[in-house]
């Protein structure tokens, strides 16, 4: 790749930072150049996270109906999945899944729900009042 | 506490290879980005279809976490200190010790936990690595290799950075140069370096090297019969990905080796190097054809994806890759 060739895409994914890849100058050598995204990135980017976003969805419905914790809907909005979550709160995937039943979610105690709202990065009432909040 | 240190933040394509880059020139060993990947054996392929994150197979196009701080030092004779945490409380109070006098140091970090990253790349991702250099205003400033001017941290946020669990679980790792030497022999490491990775790329089996670009050539061929279309985007998009990781190019490193084996062909006045070079280009070229397909394909909205022929570009991202380090072996 040329450097007049480097996308300058200007890609929101990319939040305004700048990229710095190599590229080859006119003169045939080697240089670090800016970039402020290729479009490619940006659409591969925001397919997966659309993912993410109909999950997290399709979770908001199930909690409302009861037939989910909000667990779900929060891992999802964090582009996780039950894995991850286990791995991120040091639990086993099976813990993690009895707690994204509403009757469990109900009775796990306050330090365990802080962890999930600390992991999450919202206030712990978001987790326990829900149906108000979101 | 406000400690500022002279320290000349620099942008760079990835963040180990740029962290361990950028500490060195700090400590007064001067070389280049792709130097540091191209002797620490940065490159490589690998499809693990085995390891699962977020439900899609781990590729990388880069060698394993921490392989550039191991790789350098066995190359160069540079001695880094490290070392992991269990306290947490421990970790921070000795990261200030380190900043009050003086020094700056190397971290390991989860990108989850940065607020300074983009929202959109904030995943649970724990192997960025990242420099702090100094404390103002109860904040931490950050040299972070892949942006583009200093950042800054409250210690609340670097520290959950610094302990967050999962794979590859940083653990407070930290770590700085404590031996470089004032000047190296390129000369006798870089082909030792090249045929490391040339060995690894060609020999390396099933999943790794060249094998593992033409296995993953056949797994997309094999998603044809596939009703599931959700399924082959996300499959295509998260190959891409991880292609893309920060700086690339689209290339997956592959610009990157071929600028350190430029600079590797003018160290050793070597017309082969050199060919390589342009070579090793094309293929990072050719990888970049291969992702415009993969992200046509998944901005279609409608009408089959053709898996043959993405396949097939894929395969022709081996096959130039293969030329390159037959050149290279012939040489090395």
């Amino acid at each position: 790749m040329k450097v007049h060739e480097i996308p300058q895409d200007n890609i929101r994914t990319l939040g305004g930072y700048r990229k710095l890849l190599y590229a080859i100058d006119e003169n045939g050598h080697y240089t670090g150049a800016p970039t402020t995204g290729w479009e490619v990135e940006e659409i591969v980017l925001l397919d997966a996270l659309e993912d993410y976003d109909r999950k997290a969805e399709e979770a908001r419905h199930k909690v409302l109906k009861k037939q989910s914790s909000p667990i779900e809907y929060f891992m999802y909005m964090r582009r996780m999945d039950l894995i991850t979550l286990a791995q991120a709160m040091g639990l086993f995937r099976w813990q993690v899944k009895r707690h994204l039943k509403p009757g469990v979610f109900r009775k796990l105690d306050a330090a365990r729900l802080q962890q999930y709202a600390d992991l999450f990065r919202v206030p712990l009432a978001t987790l326990t009042r829900f149906e108000e909040e979101i | 506490m406000n400690v500022q240190h002279e320290f000349q933040h620099r942008h760079y394509a990835h963040c180990e290879s740029g962290v361990v880059t950028s500490l060195l020139s700090h400590q007064g060993l001067s070389l280049s980005e792709p130097m540091v990947f191209g002797l620490a054996g940065g490159l490589t392929f690998a499809y693990l279809p085995f390891i699962k994150i977020n439900g899609m197979p781990l590729l990388s196009y880069r060698m394993y976490p921490r392989s550039i701080i191991g790789g350098i030092q066995r190359r160069l004779g540079v001695k880094f200190q490290s070392k992991t945490y269990r306290s947490q409380a421990e970790a921070m109070a000795e990261l200030d010790r380190f900043i009050a006098s003086g020094r700056a140091v190397g971290l390991q970090t989860s990108a989850y936990w940065l607020p300074y990253f983009p929202p959109e790349m904030r995943f649970q991702f724990n192997m960025h690595n990242l420099i702090v250099f100094g404390k103002e205003n109860g904040e931490f400033l950050v040299s972070d290799p892949v942006a583009d001017h200093v950042v800054r941290i409250l210690p609340e946020d670097l520290q959950k950075a610094r302990f967050a669990k999962g794979t590859m679980a940083p653990h407070g790792y930290l770590y700085y140069p404590t031996v470089v030497p004032a000047a190296i022999d390129l000369k006798k490491t870089i082909p030792l370096a090249i045929r490391k990775t040339v060995n690894m790329m060609l020999h390396a089996p099933l999943i790794f090297g060249l094998r593992g670009i033409f296995f993953m050539a056949d797994r997309i061929e094999n998603l044809q019969g596939r009703k599931d279309i959700r399924y082959i985007k996300l499959f295509l998009g998260h190959i891409v990905r991880m292609q893309e990781e920060i700086g690339t190019g689209g290339g997956g490193f592959r610009f990157m080796y071929a600028a350190f084996l430029q600079e590797a062909a003018d160290v050793l006045q070597s017309q082969a190097l050199r060919e390589a070079s342009l070579k090793m280009t094309d293929a990072g070229d050719q990888w970049r054809q291969f992702a415009l397909a993969c992200a046509k394909a998944i901005k279609n909205r409608e009408g089959a994806i053709d898996l043959a022929a993405i396949a097939g570009l894929l395969r022709t991202c081996g096959n130039v890759e293969k030329e390159v380090y037959l050149l290279l072996k012939k040489m090395a």
